[in-house]
């Protein structure tokens, strides 16, 4: 990602650089997906299901959703920190933060699932 | 009028906290949107955005709640199983769904999406609240942020509000019950 100096994004001038936001856009993004990929795989496999168990009542769910919100706030500090009063692309950040969003949205819906493991 | 203690706390969960956090989206999109398209008017910059910020973090707050109560406090009643041999299933209710095949698509189908779409929403939330707290009226500057934010706005939204139909849904067919009885009102003698 080439991320450059403060400077506005469009012709109007912004004063703020996106960076923050792009953080916080990306990394949610990634959140979402990893909960999704979690999901997924806590359903296709038992070892994965047995993984994810980190609250027994509540089961796998609770390892799966508490993992997707660990990669979700360790990626936001992360970019937060890289992206820190500068400004960076974000057409590509947009494209890559729906597209994650999109996928992730997509494994959590029963159906795709059971495509994906071959049921 | 008397309701066990798991119905309220499973009404509390979905009628409180999911309904809210459902409502409170006609009047967050649209406050967002007025705000980006005020071009980060000097008005709009006097009068402040306290109210608004306000607001998006307690509709965040009620987002987190609604997940939190759900995976934490009422699904477990959900998915506990019965003592072996044990037949009655009305305290049961992903027992109950399962127990016949015209109502375990209501399990598989319902709750398997219903548990894990719910999350994509208080997540996406955050990001848009954070967002607009940092930038304000600024994010009428940001076209492509202010793109992104109303997508995963929206994309909260529909993962709410599967999330709260399913939930309904489910409920209606293999209710969350036991626990203690609560009087919410006595008739008067």
């Amino acid at each position: 990602m080439n991320a450059g100096q403060p400077g506005p994004e469009d012709a109007s001038g912004a004063s703020i650089p996106n960076g923050a936001a792009a953080a916080a856009i990306l990394s949610a993004g990634a959140g979402c997906f990893s909960l999704g990929v979690c999901a997924w795989l806590a359903d296709a496999f038992k070892s994965s299901a047995h993984f994810f168990i980190f609250y027994g009542p509540t089961g796998p769910l609770s390892g799966v959703t508490t993992t997707g919100i660990l990669i979700w706030l360790v990626s936001w500090g992360i970019l937060s920190r890289a992206w820190r009063g500068k400004s960076v692309p974000m057409g590509i950040i947009n494209t890559i933060s729906i597209l994650l969003l999109a996928t992730g949205l997509l494994l959590t819906f029963p159906p795709f699932g059971d495509l994906l493991q071959g049921r | 009028m008397q309701m066990s203690f798991r119905e309220l706390v499973t009404a509390l969960h979905g009628m409180g906290f999911g309904a809210f956090f459902l409502l409170a989206f006609s009047g967050a999109l649209f406050e967002l949107y007025r705000v980006c398209a005020s071009n980060g008017s000097p008005e709009l910059r006097s009068r402040g955005l306290k109210p608004l910020r306000a607001y998006l973090i307690a509709m965040c707050a009620l987002g987190w709640a609604a997940v939190l109560s759900g995976a934490y406090v009422v699904y477990p009643w959900y998915r506990a199983h019965p003592p072996v041999g044990f037949t009655d299933y009305a305290e049961y209710p992903q027992r109950r769904l399962l127990s016949s095949p015209t109502t375990a698509g209501w399990h598989d189908f319902g709750m398997e999406w219903k548990e894990h779409v719910a999350w994509f929403a208080p997540i996406a939330m955050t990001m848009v609240a954070y967002v607009f707290i940092k930038y304000g009226p600024d994010l009428a500057r940001h076209r492509r942020v202010r793109y992104a934010v109303f997508v995963f706005a929206a994309a909260a939204f529909a993962s709410a509000g599967v999330a709260g139909i399913l939930g309904a849904l489910i409920n209606k067919n293999a209710p969350v019950q036991g626990g203690a009885t609560v009087i919410l009102m006595e008739k008067a003698k």
